[in-house]
């Protein structure tokens, strides 16, 4: 009966179910800490650890769901069209400010990773912490990092600046809403989005979301080059 | 028509494989699919509704396709407890500057050009998609 715990599609609809019940909790509560991608990570870890189901037996459920985030990346095609004629109205300002928080995110993120200590394959796992899931960990792995360690550092982060954001903007005068909106996007990914929407009104988040996917396209492109610049 | 949406998708992201094979560029494959995914919604070699239904489910369920390969960090606590300084505070350091520049330039250069009449239209809102 214990080996049952180890068949692909039990292990695939535990998946499911403890995603669920991990959305539902983060819906009721609110709570941003509750981030239903990061509890249901620790979750599923916390139960493979108590069943002792071994992680290459979990992960032949789990590469099939895994399976679906390259076609998720290229679907974010959708959402970039209905946002292109936005980012022709503004094209200098957009372009300029993304251009700017790509690069100093990937820069910043690998300089201090190194002055810490970090390893190469740390440091290559951080450089695109920013941007949304399924990107960073496409780009982490098309260059030999950690792609779970890039998955779970940009939940946190995307937490981290959700939390701070508002606050570091009044620090450095970001008083447009456009300019919020982008910021939280660039930085803080979806989760950014969803704080920056509950912060203000809608336009903030429709901002927020643009940033989230033009910073997701420019460190795709970018981050092999800068990381080879900075000698990875 | 959901059958075409993913007919639609898994295009793309074949035809991302191949410029991928083809020219061996660091690139990832899913990347070069959504851009030329866009640029043929934008030509209008492809509609909306084309590939929309799925894409947006796709979309809108995103972070439950990376759960599992979080869970691989089952096997990284060894790497984490002697790096986790080093992993928190170079992220959380450079997403505070993140944060603090992106929107800064923004408003530095919208400002600079503020004045032109056709700068109006800047406050209309991109349509919100997640």
């Amino acid at each position: 009966m214990m080996e049952f715990l180890e068949n692909s599609y039990f292990l695939i609809a535990v998946t499911f179910a403890v995603y669920v019940i991990a959305q539902l909790a983060y819906r009721r509560t609110g709570l941003m800490l509750l981030n239903p991608i990061l509890v249901s990570i620790v979750a599923l870890i916390g139960f493979l650890i108590v069943t002792g189901v071994p992680y290459d037996r979990y992960s032949e459920g789990g590469r099939m769901i895994e399976f679906w985030l390259k076609p998720a990346v290229v679907a974010l095609g959708v959402p970039l069209y209905r946002q292109l004629s936005a980012i022709r109205k503004q094209l200098l300002p957009i372009i300029m400010a993304e251009l700017a928080g790509c690069v100093i995110g990937i820069v910043t993120v690998v300089f201090f990773a190194q002055l810490f200590g970090a390893t190469r394959e740390v440091i290559i796992s951080l450089a695109a912490k920013s941007v949304t899931t399924p990107i960073a960990m496409e780009v982490t792995r098309s260059l030999g990092g950690i792609p779970s360690l890039t998955a779970a550092v940009v939940c946190a982060v995307g937490i981290f600046g959700g939390m701070s954001g508002f606050k570091v903007m009044k620090l450095t005068r970001v008083k447009s809403p456009i300019a919020q909106g982008l910021s939280m996007g660039t930085a803080a990914h979806a989760v950014g989005t969803s704080i920056a929407m509950e912060k203000g009104s809608y336009r903030y988040g429709a901002w927020s979301s643009l940033g989230l996917t033009v910073n997701g396209l420019l460190t795709a492109l970018l981050t092999p080059t800068i990381l080879a610049l900075m000698g990875y | 028509m959901l059958i075409i949406q993913l007919a639609v998708l898994f295009l793309f992201l074949a035809l991302g494989e191949l410029v991928v094979y083809l020219t061996g560029i660091p690139v990832p494959s899913s990347i070069i699919g959504m851009l030329l995914l866009t640029l043929a919604l934008q030509l209008r070699i492809i509609r909306l509704r084309h590939v929309a239904g799925v894409a947006d489910f796709l979309v809108g369920n995103l972070g439950f396709f990376f759960v599992p390969a979080g869970v691989a960090l089952l096997g990284y606590f060894d790497l984490i407890r002697d790096q986790w300084v080093a992993i928190v505070g170079a992220s959380a350091i450079s997403t505070f500057i993140v944060i603090g520049i992106t929107g800064w330039v923004h408003q530095i250069i919208r400002q600079s050009t503020h004045h032109r009449p056709s700068s109006r239209n800047t406050h209309t809102t991109p349509k919100d998609t997640e």
